[in-house]
């Protein structure tokens, strides 16, 4: 820089007289305007040439963060975009004129553009991918009110381009689960060992760390469970928090995070993309992971009698002990009737331990008992004692005894003794696994068919594959069912896990006859194809292919086509007030029966079909139960916890799902 | 003679950013001066410490306007340090292709910048006609044109679009065959060199006692200390490039050193696009949904090379919240901008004052976080 100046030459500007042919690389005001803007801006001074107007708008870039788009049809409701909003723009309204479906929320988000920074993070963390972004990115409106909108399918009224979209690289979720380990197929088909084994601390954590807390999973769990708190309780690794808010709504945790139809992870928000969070097994995680002192804290707050008022109930399954559960909370007296020796229920004598083990149903109803709750095993209802005696000693009487009495099978044949009911046959390898039964006297042949396919027949088919082994060194059962595969009532799991076990299936075929020889012997099944199992009216009625036809071998038939219930306690004169529809007991919404108010049912005799449901009803139930004796009852004062306890016990009383209400 | 005071923003075409330079002037000399802060706190640090580690990438970009790449990417490398989280190999060469255009970005801001407080439009024009440019090409990449939010712990939010290379060709072509017109319309014009030449010195002892990086502490100590060659982060260890120096810190010295490293960063995109990998761009940086991401507990202090020097986060995790903890910025500006100007600045005239605050590069929001 030692010159001062640079001479050039006197010409040297008019160089730049090439860019008079150049393309402006700025964009005329009139060029951004969409016509919707343009018809705002017609009365304004800035563009006075209307011609101007119909230019061609600037296109935006693909990836353009502009205003959003909401498909309706896809959005859940999930709130997961309002979660993750910096700017707080965002918010759900309840919208109730979106019709009603269980997975999903009745809740749209509304944005508020005078605060929205466009990051796309609503749309990068979008569950279903409803959220999107367009390519609009003018907006002008002289109402400042005009700036709050919902977002739509289509944008002010029009179809607009896609801009910034999620893709596999930019969401935000994480939609694989956390592996579970399972027992080696080959190794678990010849023990009744727990095939989960459950997650460990760290598994559990990354798995609740999933969890959006969208909160859709509470809505259609029959109990109302508080998920996402105890999924964020887990996360904060807070197993007492968890714990408690366990208690508040399910008194079977165990239980039901081993075995519970999961209709939550079914309407779980993730798995509208990918894999449900594994509530289930976070459930069980907290359980098993509970240390007694623990409990033992829980359980030494004060739940006492404060109301003198008595609720027998009958039946120690999932129902009857969620009855009295929550009736022993709210303070009354409850005695529980079984006639096994030990309660349970269902749980106790008909799911085989290798999906729920004897510890984890103990541990559940200790707790139970542990509070107060009197359980009188090897009584049996109408037998040790009469409902007559019920309905004069206690105040009110809750029925759930359940569906244990097998459905019995229509075909030629079906009266041989080699043909045996599901529920004859689980209890005794529940026997045989406690030890109470040697392997000699249960009966199981060397091939077996089972006709069903729900959970019971899986337990059936997957048992008798164990005893095979223990028996015989080697399995041959086969499955047949009305349904297809895909349609089979039984969880996917089971199908997964039974033909890991050698199960061999032949779904969409209807049992014909039983096969026998000369000699009397069962030798097999005649199957037809099943063509449709509901006729149009949406009634069991199945309809069979008579050309499809095939025999499978076998030398044992076990049925397992459903349950009925067994009324044979209740006395005729009462089963003459009673209404029945489809073997269940008519009731109000609580279980309370008409004219014979102190008589409540739940359960499968009420409602059905599984184990969670049951639970809810002994809830409802006990609530009912509170409504109509608390006002004759006599109190005693009670301290602030002990009516907070109450409180809580009524607020948590889980309303019918959507499910439940009909609504797909 | 009468002193008198004048305010040089925060409304003013000569000021960069909300930031206002209070002046005390005798005739057109200023005697005394000191920046007032404030006129745009928003409260970035303590606003980081309540946001999750995910949300923070729509508020970090607004630490510096200009140029918000290098915030997100000093906030990545730190989550990324204390995760200890692997890069996937491709993400490093687009992060290095959207940082390098920043800086054209932004050294042509500054440059035609020059041209506003000396009435030398033509200059501003142009420059300004091609950051938009940049701007275009940033849209197809990030989705937008400003705050990009593009780099993010753990890799990029999205692939590169298909025939981005083509437009970024081309730009750079055009960049480089224009090169001589933008010397000659600023550092080589004769009607412009009176105005930077010998003038707003910045000598090598002010250096070091404020603590100036970047572009005005090579300008002065004649040493080639770039963090992309002192420290290399991303894959600046795998392209050629020189870093321009000089011993002679006027406004002159500094505006064509900034116009050398425009060569220096169509060099090295170039080489990126060359040397750039298939392959995935972005790592989850914990498991688990975005909101629930914990960074394990410890601190870290993540610092690139900006176009104005050293820009640092320092963030500290207690390993437990969703948050940081604590965040502190480094803002390359700080120094000159807040000293330099309270103790530097006197001593100038009036109508140099935009001119040194440009020359300087200070950018008002580092100071303000």
């Amino acid at each position: 820089m030692s010159k001062k100046y640079r001479i050039v030459s006197i010409f040297n500007p008019i160089r730049l007289w090439k860019y008079i042919f150049k393309e402006p690389v700025t964009i005329p005001f009139e060029d951004i305007m969409t016509k919707k803007n343009a018809g705002y801006l017609n009365n304004n001074s800035i563009i006075k040439d209307k011609k101007r107007l119909e230019s061609s708008p600037r296109e935006a870039a693909d990836n353009l963060r502009g205003f959003h788009t909401n498909d309706w049809d896809d959005c859940i409701g999930c709130a997961t975009c309002e979660e993750i909003c910096p700017t707080e723009a965002i918010s759900m309204v309840e919208r109730l004129d979106v019709p009603e479906k269980a997975g999903e929320l009745q809740q749209r988000p509304i944005i508020d553009y005078g605060r929205c920074c466009f990051c796309a993070l609503c749309v990068d963390t979008c569950t279903t991918g409803s959220l999107k972004m367009s390519k609009e990115y003018i907006y002008a409106n002289t109402d400042p009110d005009a700036f709050l909108f919902m977002p739509e399918k289509t944008w002010q009224g029009e179809d607009v381009k896609e801009g910034w979209v999620k893709d596999e690289v930019s969401d935000l979720l994480d939609l694989k689960r956390v592996a579970m380990e399972h027992e080696d197929p080959k190794e678990r088909k010849s023990s009744f060992v727990e095939i989960v084994r459950g997650y460990s601390k760290e598994f559990a954590k990354q798995e609740a760390a999933r969890c959006v807390e969208c909160g859709v999973c509470t809505s259609s769990c029959p109990v109302q469970m508080h998920i996402p708190e105890y999924i964020k309780s887990i996360w904060e690794d807070d197993i007492e928090g968890a714990l408690r808010q366990i208690y508040e709504t399910n008194p079977l945790p165990g239980v039901c995070g081993r075995v519970c139809t999961h209709n939550c992870e079914t309407s779980c928000a993730i798995a509208v993309r990918g894999e449900a969070i594994a509530i289930r097994w976070l459930k069980r995680y907290i359980i098993d992971s509970a240390p007694t002192d623990m409990y033992e804290k829980i359980l030494n707050e004060p739940v006492s009698e404060v109301i003198d008022a008595r609720v027998a109930v009958v039946g120690a399954g999932p129902a009857g002990l969620g009855a009295a559960y929550y009736l022993r909370v709210m303070g009354y007296k409850v005695d529980v009737f079984e006639e096994m020796p030990q309660a349970g229920g269902v749980m106790r004598y008909g799911i085989p331990a290798y999906r729920l083990p004897d510890s984890a149903i103990d541990k559940d109803i200790n707790f139970i008992e542990s509070i107060g709750v009197n359980i009188k095993t090897n009584t049996r209802v109408g037998k040790d004692i009469t409902m007559e005696e019920l309905e004069k000693d206690y105040d009110a009487v809750f029925l759930g005894t359940g569906f244990f009495k097998p459905r019995a099978l229509n075909i030629p044949g079906a009266d041989h003794k080699n043909v045996i009911g599901a529920m004859a046959f689980l209890p005794q390898v529940r026997e045989f696994e406690r030890g109470n039964l040697k392997l000699e006297d249960i009966h199981v042949e060397k091939s077996v068919v089972i006709i069903g396919g729900g959970d019971v027949a899986f337990d059936v088919a997957r048992s008798a594959t164990r005893l095979q082994m223990l028996k015989y060194g080697k399995s041959d059962v086969k499955l047949t069912s009305l349904e297809n595969e895909d349609a089979l009532p039984a969880g996917d799991d089971e199908l997964i896990e039974g033909s890991e076990e050698g199960i061999e299936f032949f779904c969409g075929n209807g049992p014909q006859e039983v096969m026998q020889n000369k000699k009397g012997e069962v030798t097999g099944l005649r199957l037809w194809k099943c063509l449709c199992v509901f006729d149009s009216g949406g009634r069991f009625n199945p309809e069979f292919d008579k050309e499809c036809e095939q025999i499978i071998e076998g030398k044992q038939i076990f049925i397992a086509i459903g349950q009925s219930p067994d009324y044979d306690y209740i006395p005729e004169s009462l089963q003459g007030k009673l209404e029945f529809t489809r073997g269940k007991i008519k009731a109000n919404e609580v279980g309370q029966v008409a004219n014979n108010e102190w008589l409540f049912v739940g359960g499968d005799i009420f409602r059905g079909p599984d184990l969670i449901t049951g639970v809810a009803d002994g809830h409802r139930a006990a609530q009912g139960i509170d409504e109509y004796l608390y006002k004759k009852a006599k109190k005693q004062s009670a301290s602030d916890r002990i009516q907070d306890m109450r409180l809580a016990a009524k607020h948590n009383t889980p309303e019918l799902t959507p499910k439940q209400r009909g609504i797909k | 003679m009468r002193e008198l005071k004048l305010f040089l923003g925060p409304q003013h075409p000569g000021m960069h950013g909300n930031a206002s330079v209070h002046m005390f002037v005798e005739g057109d000399i200023i005697k005394k001066s000191y920046l007032l802060p404030g006129m745009l706190h928003r409260g970035f640090e303590k606003g980081m410490e309540r946001h999750t580690w995910v949300n923070n990438i729509s508020l970090i970009p607004r630490v510096c306007v200009v140029e918000p790449d290098i915030n997100e990417m000093a906030f990545a490398m730190g989550v990324e340090k204390l995760t200890k989280v692997e890069v996937p190999e491709r993400a490093h060469w687009i992060r290095m292709i959207i940082l390098e255009l920043a800086r054209i970005s932004i050294h042509l801001m500054a440059y035609g910048g020059l041209g506003g407080p000396t009435g030398n439009y033509t200059l501003m024009y142009h420059a300004h006609a091609d950051r938009n440019t940049i701007l275009n090409i940033f849209e197809k990449i990030t989705g937008h044109r400003i705050y990009h939010q593009y780099i993010v712990p753990g890799g990029v939010r999205k692939d590169l679009p298909i025939g981005i290379e083509k437009d970024i060709h081309a730009f750079l072509d055009d960049l480089e065959s224009r090169y001589t017109e933008y010397r000659d319309l600023g550092v080589e014009n004769a009607s412009f060199i009176p105005r930077i030449k010998d003038t707003i010195m910045l000598p090598e002892e002010v250096v070091w006692e404020l603590g100036v990086t970047g572009v005005g502490m090579r300008s002065a100590v004649n040493k080639p200390y770039d963090l992309r060659k002192v420290m290399p982060y991303a894959r600046y260890d795998q392209v050629e490039f020189d870093v321009p120096v000089s011993d002679y810190s006027d406004a002159r010295c500094r505006v064509d050193i900034k116009l050398k490293e425009l060569v220096q960063c169509i060099g090295i995109i170039r080489q990126c696009l060359e040397k750039i990998p298939e392959g995935p761009v972005r790592v989850p940086i914990a498991p688990g949904q975005s909101m629930r991401w914990t960074v394990p507990a410890g601190h870290v202090y993540a610092c690139v090379e900006s176009s104005r020097g050293e820009f640092g986060y320092y963030m500290v995790s207690d390993g437990k919240d969703t948050h940081p903890y604590r965040v502190g910025v480094r803002g390359a500006s700080y120094p000159q901008g807040l000293l330099g100007i309270e103790k530097y600045l006197p001593g100038t005239r009036i109508d140099d004052a935009a001119l040194w605050i440009d020359t300087m590069g200070v950018c008002s929001p580092e100071i303000d976080r």
